[in-house]
C-alpha cells in the first residue's frame, strides 16, 4: 500500500487536490481515505458519496490533531489495508501550521494556497520544510510572477521540495504529481516513524487549566521575559 | 532555443474535439486571440503557459520545437521559456516593489541589481502615476500594478514567449508597450478585444465556445486598417490624457486633436 499525507492550512484546497488524485487513480487503484479534525469535517462523506471509496473520519477534540493523528494512524494503517486499499490518503486537520505530519515512509504533500500571503510558507516552518512536495494552488487568481515570487520562497526554505502549481478546482497540471505517486513506494507498516518531532502537548494548559498567566501554570512552560531560548520549549 | 511553440488541439466546451491538428507559432510572431468573452481565449494562452500536457480542461498539449517540455521545466520559473501578463490588477505578496522585483529576479535566476531599477522605470513608460521603489505591491493601483507586471514579463521574465492578456484594460499606455514588444524576435501573442492591437497583429485566432474557430493571417489591406485605426486611438489617447489633466474640451483642442 502506497501512502500520501497531506497538510495545509484551512482552506488551502487540500480536499480539493484529494478529489483530483481521486478522480484520476480511482479507476486504477483502490483508494481509502482517513480525515483527522478538531470539530467538524464532511470530507469523508463527501468523497464516500462521490466515489464510493471507504473513507473514516477522527475528531481529535480536545487533543492536538496532530498528535491525534500519530495515535491513531497505527489502527488507521490497518484499517485501509483490510479495506485492500493500494493507495492510502491521509488529510491532516491543518491547524496550528507547527507540526508535520509526514512519515519516513509514503509521500508528504504540503498545500498552500497562493493568495495565503508571501510569509506563509517561513511562519509554518516544518509543515513545509519537512514535505516531500509542495502543491500551490488557486494560480487562476495570481499573476505568473506573483505565482513564481511564492514559489521562490518555498524553495528558499526547502531547496529539494518538489514545487507544482495547479488550479485544483480543475485539476490542472498535476500530471507530474500523478506520476511521483505512481512511482512511490510501497509502505513497511511496523516501521512507520515520524519525520519530526511535534510540539510537546503536555502542559497545565493542556490539561484544562484556563488561568492567564505563568505562575498559574506548571510543566514545561516558561515566563514570556526571561524565557531560556526564543521558544518556550523545544523539542529535541 | 526556442523557435517554435506547438499547440496540439483539444476540447471544446461540450467536449467536441478542436478542428484543427496543431497550431505552429514560430519565433518572431505576433498573434492576437479573439472572441466573445467565454470563448475560450485565457483558458488558450493558459494552456500555454502551463505547458499543458492533455491535464488542464481543454486537454491541449503544448510541444516546444516539436517535443514535449521536460517535467523540470514546467515548474521552474528560471527554465520556464514563457512569461504571462494576466488580468490580475492585484497584487497580495506583503512585499516593496523592490523586495518583489528582486525575489522574482532570483527565482529567473538573473543576479543583476541593475535589473530592478531598470524594470521600475519601464513600468513608469506605461503609467501616469509613478511607482516607487519603497511603493507595497499590496497598494498599488490596477494601473501601476499591470505596468509594474508587464516590464517585469518583458525585463524580468525576458522569455522568449510572451503572453498578454487583455493589455488594453487598467488604464496603462498600450501603445508604449506595443512598441516596445514588436519585432523583438520573441513570440508574442495577444488576448485582446481591442481591434488596434488584433489588427496589429500578423495572425488573428479566432475562438468559439472553447474551441479555435480559425486562424486568419493579417491581410494587406488591414496592415493599413491597422495604421490608421492606431492614428485614431493616438487621438483618443491624446483626449483621454486632457481630461484627465482636467481640461475642457474646446475648439482648439478640438482643431489641433482631431486634426
Amino acid at each position: 500500500m502506497k501512502l500520501l499525507v497531506v497538510a495545509g492550512p484551512p482552506s488551502a484546497g487540500k480536499t480539493a487536490l484529494i478529489k483530483q488524485i481521486i478522480r484520476h487513480f480511482h479507476h486504477q487503484l483502490r483508494i481509502a481515505f482517513l480525515k483527522i479534525d478538531v470539530v467538524k469535517a464532511y470530507e469523508d462523506e463527501e468523497l464516500q458519496r462521490e466515489f464510493g471509496i471507504p473513507t473514516k473520519k477522527v475528531y481529535s477534540g480536545d487533543l492536538c490533531p496532530d498528535h491525534a493523528g500519530v495515535m491513531i494512524l497505527g489502527d488507521a494503517v490497518e484499517w485501509a489495508e483490510k479495506t485492500g486499499a493500494d493507495l492510502f490518503i491521509m488529510e491532516s486537520a491543518g491547524l496550528c501550521l507547527r507540526c508535520s505530519p509526514y512519515l519516513t515512509q509514503g509521500l508528504g504533500v504540503v498545500v498552500l494556497s497562493s493568495i495565503s500571503g508571501i510569509h506563509t510558507p517561513e511562519k509554518m516552518g516544518a509543515m513545509v520544510s519537512l514535505a516531500d512536495i509542495a502543491v500551490v494552488t488557486k494560480i487562476d487568481l495570481v499573476s505568473q510572477a506573483e505565482r513564481e515570487v511564492l514559489i521562490q520562497k518555498i524553495r528558499d526554505l526547502h531547496p529539494k521540495i518538489l514545487l507544482m502549481e495547479t488550479n485544483a478546482l480543475q485539476g490542472t497540471s498535476l500530471q507530474r504529481l500523478y506520476s511521483v505517486i505512481l512511482e512511490s513506494e510501497e509502505i513497511r507498516q511496523a516501521d512507520l516513524m515520524l519525520k519530526g518531532n511535534p510540539p510537546i502537548g503536555t502542559c497545565t494548559i493542556c490539561v484544562g487549566k484556563k488561568e492567564v498567566g505563568w505562575r498559574h501554570h506548571f510543566g514545561v512552560v516558561k515566563k514570556l521575559d526571561g524565557a531560556i531560548a526564543d521558544y518556550l520549549y523545544r523539542g529535541e | 532555443m526556442l523557435h517554435e511553440l506547438t499547440v496540439l488541439s483539444g476540447f471544446d466546451k461540450t467536449g467536441k474535439r478542436e478542428e484543427y491538428e496543431s497550431i505552429v507559432i514560430h519565433a518572431g510572431e505576433t498573434i492576437s486571440i479573439v472572441g466573445p468573452t467565454g470563448s475560450g481565449k485565457t483558458a488558450f494562452i493558459t494552456d500555454i503557459e502551463l505547458l499543458a500536457q492533455g491535464d488542464t480542461f481543454t486537454k491541449r498539449k503544448i510541444l516546444i520545437n516539436g517535443q514535449p517540455p521536460g517535467s523540470g521545466i514546467r515548474n521552474n520559473p528560471a527554465l520556464k521559456p514563457i512569461a504571462m501578463i494576466t488580468q490580475n490588477t492585484k497584487c497580495f505578496a506583503d512585499l516593496t516593489v523592490e523586495e518583489f522585483l528582486k525575489i522574482h529576479a532570483r527565482a529567473r535566476g538573473i543576479y543583476s541589481s541593475k535589473i530592478i531599477d531598470e524594470t521600475i522605470a519601464l513600468a513608469n513608460n506605461f503609467t501616469g502615476e509613478k511607482i516607487h521603489r519603497d511603493h507595497r505591491v499590496t497598494i498599488l493601483s490596477g494601473g501601476q500594478t499591470r505596468s509594474l507586471l508587464i516590464a517585469d514579463a518583458i525585463l524580468i521574465g525576458a522569455a522568449p514567449v510572451i503572453l498578454l492578456d487583455e493589455i488594453e484594460n487598467a488604464g496603462i499606455f498600450k501603445q508604449e508597450v506595443m512598441e516596445i514588444i514588436q519585432d523583438t524576435g520573441k513570440i508574442i501573442i495577444f488576448v485582446t478585444h481591442d481591434p488596434v492591437i488584433a489588427l496589429h497583429t500578423q495572425k488573428r485566432i479566432i475562438m468559439e465556445n472553447g474551441a479555435v474557430k480559425a486562424v486568419l493571417v493579417q491581410n494587406e489591406l488591414e496592415v493599413f486598417a491597422a495604421q490608421r485605426l492606431s492614428d485614431l486611438d493616438r487621438k483618443i489617447g491624446a483626449i483621454r490624457e486632457e481630461l484627465r489633466a482636467d481640461r475642457v474640451i474646446t475648439r482648439e483642442l478640438m482643431n489641433l486633436k482631431f486634426a
